[in-house]
């Protein structure tokens, strides 16, 4: 078991391209960290750096705090899960698992040990005998998981591992990974693209977009306080709404009405551009006739027309249309195409995505009152992504004094 | 509609085999009966094959037939193998330049070789010896060798190799104990269409050979005369023939899945 | 530190040359060298014959090729036997594809019994026809005709057809097979819910996206049935103006020992190869073997 650090790592390529830019990242002995952005954005490759599959450009790579960036893979004692699974076909899972500790030179008796408890551990024993091919797709997982864990490395790396898995047994081995790594409390760097993996599994989870990382720490505080529009876009599910906003007269002019700014964010904004972006998680906002007094002065109200409900049983996803400038962004692009919702025919005005509760009357086609909490709205300066609320790491809504 | 498709089965069957069971039936003629045009031998006899196994003639081309296709072979799989993993698995300036080379050598005609072959060899003095066939054999079939076998090595995934490599194996080892047992079945195909091929050969055979020395069978065929000078060798010409059919025989019943994989591969894909 | 990088491309780069060099150089120093030494030999007057006389003509032996008949008949025949044997094999190779595509029973005695032809020596086959065809000795000839068809020019030009036909089809229908494997059965079921008849179906649908299977199946079996030579070797030998263009070609260099007509005749043989190959690639486009590469 070992820290890994990486000290301004970089990937360059030969054509001029950068894959990775001066990455920083300390990762303690024994967390689960989680590396997560759109595919093509460095997150493989910071990956295939630790494990010595690429070669580091420039900066430092330490495991146990010895620099490894010219040993090969096999000497720096890292096991690697794979999308793939990159299980050895003409090898039985006995033989794939034990393939590692051959090489090893360890004697027979231990290796048959070893493999033994590893099989045990996943639920494999049944199956040691079976090939690859014969095996369904959640068990050759769990074979190549084995393979990982059965010579106790100092680390594991997860490419994508669940990824080819359908939903349900995903859920049901992200519970498996996750527990796993706890009981054996080994260094593990996983990556994903999928943001739920990322919220639910790692102790802390790093956002990468264009090969920078783009915030590091535990999920809610990504989630309640996103360093920037990437991060703010990238987690939650639904995704945070984004609004085109002004400032004028002391105030922010939005599609949803003119909103009061409080005195922390009004001296965040002296320097701020014009124009700006606000961010609203769908649940923040309420059904206006469902909120008691108290809440309601933490926010504002405002009707629009309601173009869709989905009942979710637990609550309500309504979808509103509200007139105005939709919000724009390279970020913002980016997000969607990712996504694959820039190919989703939007209509006229900014769409808006509210999780109501469940006992909301809301109906299609009518125009309803819906509140939104100011406290945890977020502002954005388009040009640069900056989320202007945040305030050493902590955001608090555009009227907080 | 079952019925039909047997019976276009049956026909695809029958006028696939009948020139080979006519010359089966042949060889197994006697002398007499050689003649009376029957499609099965009115009397058996094996006659023929003691013939051309008492003649030097046979035996020797049939030597040199099994030398020079096994040496031929052996050398454009080791070859084909390298480069194909060069194609298959790296990037190099000039790979484009491989591919299309071998793509024109698998369509040029032969023909054209054979003046320039002639004298170049007359010259270095290996005109009438294997290495004389041996070297346009493999030749011609190093582009199907590459073909199939790069089509091979594709199918095998990257992270095989990535994932030896995290277990703890070095490059060697990563081929030898991961790659190498996965490309075997590709290897051991493409060997038998290379050799089919130079087995099969007429053309570099009967042009580049004068004697016994280093003939082939199929070109020695048409030099057969038979027992004695005056006798009509059709019987010994029919039982050389069968013999050298049958291993063609014995691939095409045991490796017809990877004969087919082998050619669509190498043809479609490459 | 750009140059670590460098370093294991250029490593990668090193390995790849050092991998492909043995078979690239055998090949081109097996073909690359000659064709042009045979160029060379065909702009002379080089008879073995009459070593002495050996001198550089220009291209008078061009002239002397161009201007004979000879030349011309071969070049003729040899395009007959390549357009009529390539057309049936395309006709017959589909069929035998389809038979091989839909059969559930004896799919493997088909495909066995189909792979025979195209493994078996080309000489071997050619002498069960030149004997079935033999009068007297042969069950064809007996069973068709009463003359001796192998000496007459029509009949023997429709016996090494034939010959080449039976060889080759095999080949044809398991390229068009794979393609064939390639039309999703979702098209087709689509193709008929929406009432196209089966005809329809095949020639709507299955044709276009066989497209690429067929040209190149066409593409190497024409270059190939250009080549022909065992056939007619072994069943005419050339009699009866049956000789193909290699046939020619070998005759004058084996029989004639004239080497400077002989390279000149190979010549002329690659040229209209490269001219066919070309006509071919250009029909392509983008769907040419080894493009895959830059497609990706």
């Amino acid at each position: 078991m070992a820290d890994i650090v990486l000290d301004k790592v970089s990937k360059k390529y030969p054509d001029g391209t950068v894959a990775v830019r001066d990455v920083d990242l300390e990762i303690a002995d024994g967390e689960f960290v989680i590396l997560v952005g759109p595919s093509g954005c460095g997150k493989s490759t910071i990956l295939n750096m630790i494990a010595g599959l690429e070669d580091i450009s420039s900066g430092d790579l330490r495991i146990d705090g010895e620099r490894v960036n010219d040993k090969a893979p096999r000497d720096r004692d890292i096991a690697m899960v794979f999308q793939s699974y990159a299980l050895y076909p003409n090898m039985t899972v006995r033989e794939n698992m034990a393939f590692p500790l051959r090489l090893a030179k360890l004697d027979k008796a231990t290796i048959d040990e070893k493999v033994n408890d590893a099989a045990k551990v996943l639920e494999l024993t049944a199956l040691l005998d079976r090939k690859p091919a014969n095996l369904s797709g959640g068990q050759r997982q769990r074979v190549a998981m084995g393979r990982a864990i059965v010579r106790n490395p100092k680390a594991f790396l997860m490419d994508e591992p669940l990824s080819n898995l359908d939903a349900k047994l995903r859920v049901q081995m992200r519970t498996v990974v996750s527990r796993l790594q706890r009981r054996l409390g080994t260094t593990t760097v996983y990556v994903t693209h999928d943001q739920t993996e990322a919220m639910t599994l790692g102790d802390r989870v790093v956002i990468v977009r264009a090969g920078a990382i783009q915030q590091v720490g535990e999920p809610q505080q990504l989630y309640d306080h996103p360093a920037n529009l990437f991060v703010a876009g990238f987690i939650g599910s639904p995704s945070m709404n984004f609004l085109h906003a002004s400032v004028a007269d002391g105030r922010l002019r939005t599609a949803l009405g003119d909103l009061p700014i409080g005195s922390r964010v009004r001296g965040l904004l002296s320097d701020a551009p014009e124009n700006l972006i606000i961010g609203i998680r769908p649940e923040h906002f309420e059904d206006a006739a469902l909120v008691d007094e108290a809440a309601r002065a933490k926010g504002t109200e405002f009707e629009a027309p309601v173009e869709l409900v989905e009942s979710m049983g637990s609550d309500k996803y309504v979808y509103f249309t509200v007139e105005g400038e939709r919000a724009t962004s390279a970020e913002l692009e980016e997000l969607a195409a990712d996504a694959g919702a820039s190919d989703l025919p939007t209509g006229g005005g900014a769409n808006l995505v509210t999780r109501l509760s469940a006992e909301s009357a809301v109906k299609e086609g009518e125009n309803w009152r819906v509140w939104v909490n100011l406290e945890k709205i977020h502002l954005f300066d388009p040009s640069n992504g900056r989320n202007l609320t945040l305030h050493e790491g902590r955001a608090a809504g555009v009227t907080a004094e | 509609m079952k019925l039909r498709w047997g019976l276009l089965d049956a026909v695809v069957v029958v006028f696939a085999l009948l020139p080979v069971l006519w010359i089966v039936s042949l060889s197994f003629k006697t002398t007499a009966t050689l003649t009376d045009g029957n499609l099965i031998p009115r009397e058996w006899t094996l006659e023929n094959y003691r013939t051309i196994f008492q003649t030097d003639q046979f035996v020797r081309a049939l030597v040199n037939s099994i030398g020079i296709a096994l040496i031929s072979t052996t050398i454009a799989v080791v070859l084909g193998t390298m480069a194909a993993y060069a194609v298959a698995r790296l990037d190099f300036p000039g790979k484009g330049a491989l591919v299309g080379v071998s793509l024109l050598i698998a369509m040029f005609p032969q023909v054209s070789l054979v003046s320039p072959l002639f004298d170049i060899e007359r010259q270095l003095g290996i005109f009438d010896t294997w290495l004389g066939l041996i070297l346009p054999y493999i030749t011609f079939s190093l582009p199907l060798a590459i073909y199939t076998l790069s089509a091979f090595f594709k199918q095998i995934p990257w992270d095989l190799e990535k994932a030896a490599k995290m277990d703890g194996a070095t490059q060697a080892q990563a081929f030898r104990k991961v790659i190498a047992p996965l490309a075997a079945p590709g290897v051991f195909t493409s060997a038998i269409l290379v050799f089919i091929f130079c087995w099969n050969d007429f053309l570099f055979a009967i042009s580049l050979t004068s004697t016994e020395r280093s003939r082939t069978v199929p070109a020695a065929l048409s030099f057969f005369t038979g027992a004695s000078q005056f006798e009509d060798p059709t019987g010994a010409i029919s039982a050389a023939a069968v013999v050298i059919t049958i291993p063609i025989i014995l691939f095409v019943l045991f490796f017809q899945r990877r004969i087919v994989a082998g050619l669509t591969s190498g043809a479609v894909k490459g | 530190m750009t140059v670590r990088v460098s370093e294991g491309k250029r490593a990668e780069r090193r390995l790849g040359w050092l991998l492909c060099a043995p078979a690239a150089i055998v090949m081109v120093a097996v073909t690359a060298y000659p064709i042009l030494y045979s160029v060379w030999l065909s702009l002379q007057r080089f008879d073995l014959k009459f070593p002495d006389e050996r001198e550089f003509v220009g291209l008078s032996n061009y002239i002397t090729v161009l201007s004979n008949e000879y030349w011309w008949t071969a070049f003729g025949v040899t395009m007959l036997i390549t357009v009529v044997s390539v057309a049936i094999e395309l006709v017959l190779g589909m069929g035998l594809a389809v038979v091989m595509h839909r059969t559930l029973v004896g799919r493997g005695l088909v495909r066995t019994s189909a792979l025979i032809p195209y493994g078996i020596v080309t000489v071997v086959a050619a002498f069960s026809w030149r004997y079935a065809w033999t009068p007297g000795t042969g069950y064809l000839a007996n069973l068709f005709s009463d003359g001796a068809p192998l000496t007459e020019r029509a009949s023997s030009l429709a016996i090494i057809i034939l010959a080449e036909i039976w060889k080759t089809t095999p080949f044809m229908a398991l390229l068009l097979l794979a393609g064939l494997a390639l039309v999703p059965d979702d098209l087709l079921k689509a193709a008929s819910m929406d009432g196209a008849t089966a005809w329809q179906r095949f020639v709507k649908v299955t044709l276009p996206v066989m497209k690429p299977a067929i040209l190149v199946a066409l593409l190497f079996r024409t270059l190939d049935a250009f080549r022909v030579f065992d056939n007619i070797y072994v069943l005419t030998a050339g009699a009866n103006e049956t000789s193909s263009v290699s046939m020619l070609a070998y005759n004058n260099l084996l029989r004639g020992l004239n080497l400077g007509i002989g390279s000149t005749m190979s010549v002329l043989i690659f040229i209209s190869v490269a001219i066919m190959a070309f006509i071919f690639v250009k029909l392509f486009g983008t769907a040419a073997p080894g493009r895959e590469e830059g497609r990706r």
